[in-house]
């Protein structure tokens, strides 16, 4: 960086302009949560009994299986984003700020995906 | 040439320097709240929906932790975490639309915010244990 062209003067230091994209999001998933994680909260709340059968049989139905596959994807995609603030608030190290953001990115994935994986399982009756 | 530029610009103060006050603290605590969530609340989600697919052994694996003294303090930590994180989250939600920026109102809401959040954490364990 910094060879005196102007291409070098800025590289790095400029404005990325994905921003409010990334700012929109933020919001778009914090909405998604609040009303995903009250519904969660709501539900635990009215349970008889936590064990394993009472559980499956809230889980399996229709509608709290397709609200917790969508609490898991809102809640990793915000996640994802809101690490990735604090990755780029603390890491300032241009190599291993994209390493921490490439590392986030797939542990994101992966997690929403195994979640993914386990509600649709329960909810087909494979398991 | 950029680089050297750089090097020579005044820092700005950090935490040390400035005076504490509420704005502050509520700003961190959201940090830390939505950081704390995002590693152990997801990953206490995926276990619990993991433990729940691989069957009954699991699953009474997972509760087993879950009941003990250490998995009730991550568990609580967990849902002092969201009400925490959701509280100064809808404080954010006035601020983003230009409210609440007069330094005594600002401060006021700072206040209440993580007092929310504890409040709503207590009302949920009680709710979960006398619903019981």
């Amino acid at each position: 960086m910094g060879n005196g062209t102007s291409i070098g003067r800025v590289r790095g230091l400029g404005s990325a302009k994905t921003g409010p994209h990334h700012w929109l999001l933020q919001r778009f998933t914090a909405i998604g949560n609040l009303l995903l994680v009250l519904w969660l909260i709501a539900s635990l709340l009215l349970l008889p009994n936590f064990s394993y059968e009472a559980v499956r049989e809230w889980l399996v139905r229709p509608v709290p299986a397709t609200a917790m596959a969508l609490l898991i994807v809102s809640t990793f995609w915000h996640a994802r984003l809101g690490m990735q603030v604090m990755m780029e608030d603390y890491v300032h190290d241009h190599a291993n700020k994209f390493a921490c953001i490439a590392a986030l990115n797939l542990i994101a994935f992966a997690g929403a995906g195994f979640g993914l994986f386990c509600v649709i399982r329960l909810a087909l009756g494979g398991a | 040439m950029a680089q050297a530029s750089t090097r020579n610009r005044p820092l700005s103060p950090h935490l040390q320097i400035w005076r504490w006050g509420p704005a502050m603290l509520v700003s961190i605590l959201h940090r830390v709240s939505g950081n704390g969530l995002a590693v152990a609340g997801l990953g206490v989600l995926l276990w619990w929906l993991g433990a729940l697919v691989s069957g009954p052994e699991a699953y009474a694996t997972f509760a087993g932790h879950a009941s003990a003294w250490y998995g009730r303090v991550v568990l609580i930590g967990i849902s002092w975490a969201f009400f925490n994180h959701m509280a100064s989250g809808l404080r954010h939600f006035v601020l983003d639309i230009g409210a609440g920026y007069e330094l005594d109102r600002n401060a006021l809401w700072s206040v209440i915010t993580p007092i929310v959040g504890i409040v709503l954490t207590a009302a949920f364990w009680a709710a979960l244990l006398l619903l019981r």
